[in-house]
């Protein structure tokens, strides 16, 4: 099983974007089974391919005059906002090597968000069909993605920092009316993000690294 | 004529959405080339052309859901 761990730290999301489908064909040629890439970007709102405009609540001039970033993507989903304050985990995995089960993927990488949270003591929790992961009724991880020949990209953005969810209240994250919360939030002191990359990590590989 | 089917998704996965064709019905296609995304969930994947032809007929339109083992399309 040949799998890699690229930590890219704080990036324009275009970038990652590039750097996973470098990654993707790497896959896709037998180079490695699965990449997890981790990053932080700065401000950007993504359209998936369920969006709706009226999910933005500003023009995209606004947007732009805020230096908050927009793309359309081919990932699942409606509209997010990443920022400087989360984890991205962007999963590239060949699941012809796994289990070729959607659902179930997206499962797992809400379990790895869950388990991930326990470790400092909080109960993540997930809300039959709102794919993520939520702490009570806020909302403190988001997915979607994307498959091409049963090869994944895009992935999950884990809100870290209290600092950075203001952006938040520009759109209606995946179209719904709902609040965000984040890690620091919950447990009132401070975090950085770059030391807990590796708790995440473990937690990732325990739960997704299972061949069939 | 060579029936484009809705596989196998995942377990208790029985439906997706189709939502975006890569080509249009009259236009020839390659085995192999992207022809239809669809989502389920919060995932959104591709169905390569099983083979070489004229896109003849597209059965489940762009914004239509397909069950599983579903014709989406025939290539003559």
């Amino acid at each position: 099983m040949e799998f890699r761990v690229f930590n890219l730290g704080l990036v324009d999301f275009k970038k990652a974007w590039e750097f996973q489908k470098q990654v993707f064909k790497k896959a896709k040629n037998n180079y490695l089974n699965a990449a997890l890439i981790l990053c932080r970007h700065h401000p950007v709102i993504t359209f998936g391919r369920q969006a709706r405009r009226e999910n933005i609540k500003v023009t995209l001039s606004e947007l732009e005059k805020r230096g908050i970033q927009f793309y359309e993507i081919e990932r699942g989903g409606d509209v997010t906002y990443h920022g400087p304050g989360q984890l991205i985990a962007y999963p590239v995995f060949n699941l012809n090597y796994f289990k070729k089960d959607i659902h179930l993927f997206l499962r797992q990488l809400e379990e790895s968000a869950i388990n991930f949270l326990s470790a400092f003591a909080i109960k993540g929790d997930r809300r039959k069909g709102s794919t993520g992961v939520w702490i009570k009724r806020k909302k403190v991880a988001s997915i979607g993605i994307a498959i091409r020949n049963w090869i994944t990209f895009h992935g999950m953005s884990i809100n870290i920092k209290k600092d950075d969810l203001d952006n938040f209240r520009l759109i209606r994250p995946c179209g719904m009316d709902i609040e965000m919360t984040s890690l620091e939030t919950i447990l009132g002191n401070n975090i950085e993000i770059e030391e807990i990359n590796e708790l995440f990590i473990g937690k990732f590989k325990k739960i997704l690294l299972i061949p069939h | 004529m060579t029936k484009v089917v809705l596989p196998e998704l995942g377990e208790g996965i029985e439906k997706a959405t189709v939502s975006y064709w890569y080509f249009k019905e009259g236009e020839k296609v390659n085995e192999k080339d992207d022809l239809v995304e669809l989502t389920t969930d919060k995932a959104t994947f591709n169905l390569p052309s099983p083979s070489t032809g004229v896109l003849l007929e597209i059965f489940i339109h762009e914004g239509d859901a397909a069950n599983v083992s579903e014709v989406l399309a025939v290539i003559e």
